[in-house]
């Protein structure tokens, strides 16, 4: 036994590809990072800049045919779970990581009672009666806030509100108790108001769960309020890591600076809200090199080249990936 | 449940009017004289105007009308112009072969079809797959009469293990069964081909949804993933394809009767096709439109129960 403890999820150079127009690209490139219990570390992106793609393949969920991971390890505890065959998978999933997805509205089984999609992991993770299943199913809706749960069991996900729908997604990861919880984008599709509940809710059970989070989102006003640690990615790539505070005292990378420029915040005017130039490159079409280099204003002839993530602290906790500004510290 | 069930019936009342007067009226369009059809064009005067008497034919139409939507209404279906007994009386002796063979095919096309779609949509091009498509492709092609033939050809005299004529006879249960064989297997293979191929695209469309993602991420068994998440959301289109088919059902086992020699509804129209008996065309036509309007009525109340987002009654 080591001394040190294992992080709860340690990913390592995952590089992960898809495919378009029968050609694969790589779409998560040499991604690693830690997770340790009671740790929040965020994921943060545009739209199709490999977060989603990171956590399905963590997951193992890639579409077969669409994605596959081409390199990289995952372990779970000190477990290695990447390539492990389909059968040993399904005994990790839901039981050692769960998963929160965006689209409460479409993510739920439409002719399945809720208390039976909460109940089910229990049933092959656990082994429970049926009965028992359910009847933690209760427990576990009162824990996410779900009123009358007792009466609500039997109800259909078209029964509930958006936000409960997400409850009942949430109770629904954490009924085996795993120690690992990815919630990809867990807030997107809700209303303000309960986005703020939904977060609440998580924070407060990682706390008593002891939970690791990764959290997936492009908001980085969700970002700021609950993460630990945050990697910025672009175009697959992990361009920018550091402790929570750090990103947003001292932004290095061009694109995180980028980013929070175009974020709208209430102690700037609208006017300041500088969005970025351009869009992002289809997967064929990316740049060699740093992939940002496309709408990046500080480009420079090296960046043909593909920048290494270096440490710009002293401590070695934040890094970036950019010729320019990353250099050492 | 029961208030649904009304509910549907008394709505399906404006649709079985309105088959009766199309009914009523086309048999009436018909050119000639139904008195004479029966009759001959040797009969006397005095025969033929004995017969329209009786027949009500000589009232105006309108009371005709009204007094046969009054016959229907008490379950008279009139009496057949040939052998002069009760429609209902001779229909309600062979009804009971005719819903045993439309149960039966309904049965053969959800057991085959089911997993033959569902095999087909996980293992896409393999073998289940080509299976489906061939299955399918025989389903749609061949017309009633010709696969009900081939069978027979096959399956009672080639091989000898079905009878030729698939009247049963006696009350054996096995005999009985042996004799709906081949004409619920040749009906049973058009319904296969329907349910096979919505069961697969349905399929397809069910495993690519987010909700199967989710149940996967919580490590439900791949198998479980495919029957219990995948194609309980599939049953619905299924539902569908099944009371829509329905009609076919029973208009395919009307030549299904007529190739096995099967006592059934089939058999009493296709007499009374050969004989002109226009009263008992007119009667069997009734007869089939309340059967669809009752097979609808049983696919709503299906739904119901197969999908928690109608309504349950």
């Amino acid at each position: 036994m080591s001394t040190v403890a294992a992080p709860a999820l340690s990913v390592k150079n995952l590089t992960t590809e898809i495919r378009s127009r029968d050609q694969w690209h790589q779409a998560v490139r040499d991604v690693s990072f830690d997770i340790v219990q009671r740790e929040t570390v965020a994921l943060v992106g545009e739209s199709g800049c490999g977060k989603s793609l990171t956590a399905l393949s963590i997951m193992a969920l890639l579409p077969p045919g669409v994605g596959r991971i081409v390199g990289g390890r995952v372990s779970a505890d000190g477990q290695l779970i990447s390539g492990i065959a389909d059968a040993e998978m399904e005994k990790i999933r839901g039981s050692r990581i769960g998963m929160v997805f965006q689209e409460p509205m479409t993510s739920l089984n439409p002719v399945l009672t809720v208390g039976f999609q909460i109940a089910e992991p229990l049933l092959y993770h656990r082994d429970l009666s049926r009965r028992a299943a359910l009847a933690r199913a209760v427990e576990l809706m009162d824990l996410v806030r779900i009123p009358s749960a007792a009466q609500r069991i039997n109800d259909y996900p078209h029964q509930f509100s958006g936000g409960m729908r997400q409850r009942v997604m949430i109770a629904m990861a954490l009924a085996c108790a795993p120690k690992v919880l990815i919630a990809d984008e867990p807030t997107t599709a809700l209303d303000v108001t309960i986005q703020a509940q939904v977060l609440a809710l998580l924070a407060e059970l990682q706390r008593s769960a002891g939970l690791a989070v990764l959290l997936i989102t492009h908001n980085l006003g969700v970002v700021a309020s609950v993460a630990d640690r945050v990697l910025v990615m672009y175009g697959g790539d992990v361009v920018e890591s550091a402790a929570m505070p750090d990103l947003f005292q001292r932004p290095t990378h061009p694109y995180t600076t980028a980013l929070l420029a175009a974020m709208p915040r209430s102690d700037r005017s609208s006017e300041t809200i500088a969005p970025i130039p351009g869009q992002v490159p289809a997967l064929a079409e990316m740049p060699v090199g740093c992939r940002f280099q496309s709408r990046c204003p500080l480009r420079e002839v090296r960046c043909v080249e593909r920048p290494p993530l270096r440490p710009i602290d002293a401590a070695g906790t934040h890094h970036v990936r950019c010729w320019v500004t990353g250099g050492a510290p | 449940m029961l208030r649904f069930i009304a509910k549907r019936l008394l709505f399906a009342i404006p649709t079985l009017l309105g088959v009766l007067t199309l009914v009523f009226f086309l048999v009436r369009i018909v050119p000639g004289d139904p008195a004479l059809v029966v009759l001959g064009d040797q009969a006397s005067p005095e025969a033929l105007a004995n017969l329209r008497e009786r027949l009500g034919l000589n009232k105006p139409l309108l009371v005709q009308y009204v007094d046969y939507l009054g016959a229907i209404a008490h379950g008279d279906l009139g009496r057949s112009l040939t052998t002069n007994r009760p429609v209902m009386t001779d229909m309600l002796a062979v009804l009971p072969n005719t819903i045993e063979l439309t149960l039966a095919s309904l049965l053969i096309g959800l057991v085959g079809g089911v997993p033959l779609g569902v095999l087909a949509a996980v293992r896409r091009g393999g073998i289940a797959d080509w299976l489906a498509r061939i299955v399918s492709l025989i389903g749609l092609s061949f017309p009633a009469f010709v696969s009900g033939v081939l069978l027979l050809v096959l399956f009672a005299i080639q091989f000898r293990w079905f009878p030729v004529i698939s009247a049963p006879r006696s009350g054996d249960i096995l005999e009985r069964l042996r004799a709906l064989a081949l004409p619920a297997i040749n009906l049973g293979v058009i319904m296969i081909a329907y349910v096979t191929r919505v069961t697969r695209s349905g399929m397809l469309n069910a495993l690519s949804q987010d909700y199967v993602r989710t149940a996967r991420a919580k490590g439900v068994p791949a198998r479980l993933v495919v029957w219990r998440h995948a194609l309980r959301n599939v049953l619905i289109p299924i539902v569908t394809i099944i009371g829509l088919n329905l009609g076919v059902l029973i208009g395919n086992s009307v030549l299904t009767e007529i190739v096995f020699s099967r006592p059934g509804l089939g058999k009493i129209i296709v007499n009374a096709l050969n004989t002109r008996d226009y009263a008992t065309l007119q009667a069997m036509m009734v007869v089939f439109a309340f059967a669809i309007v009752i097979t609808n009525v049983l696919t709503d109340l299906v739904y119901g129960l197969v999908d928690p987002r109608v309504k349950t009654p």
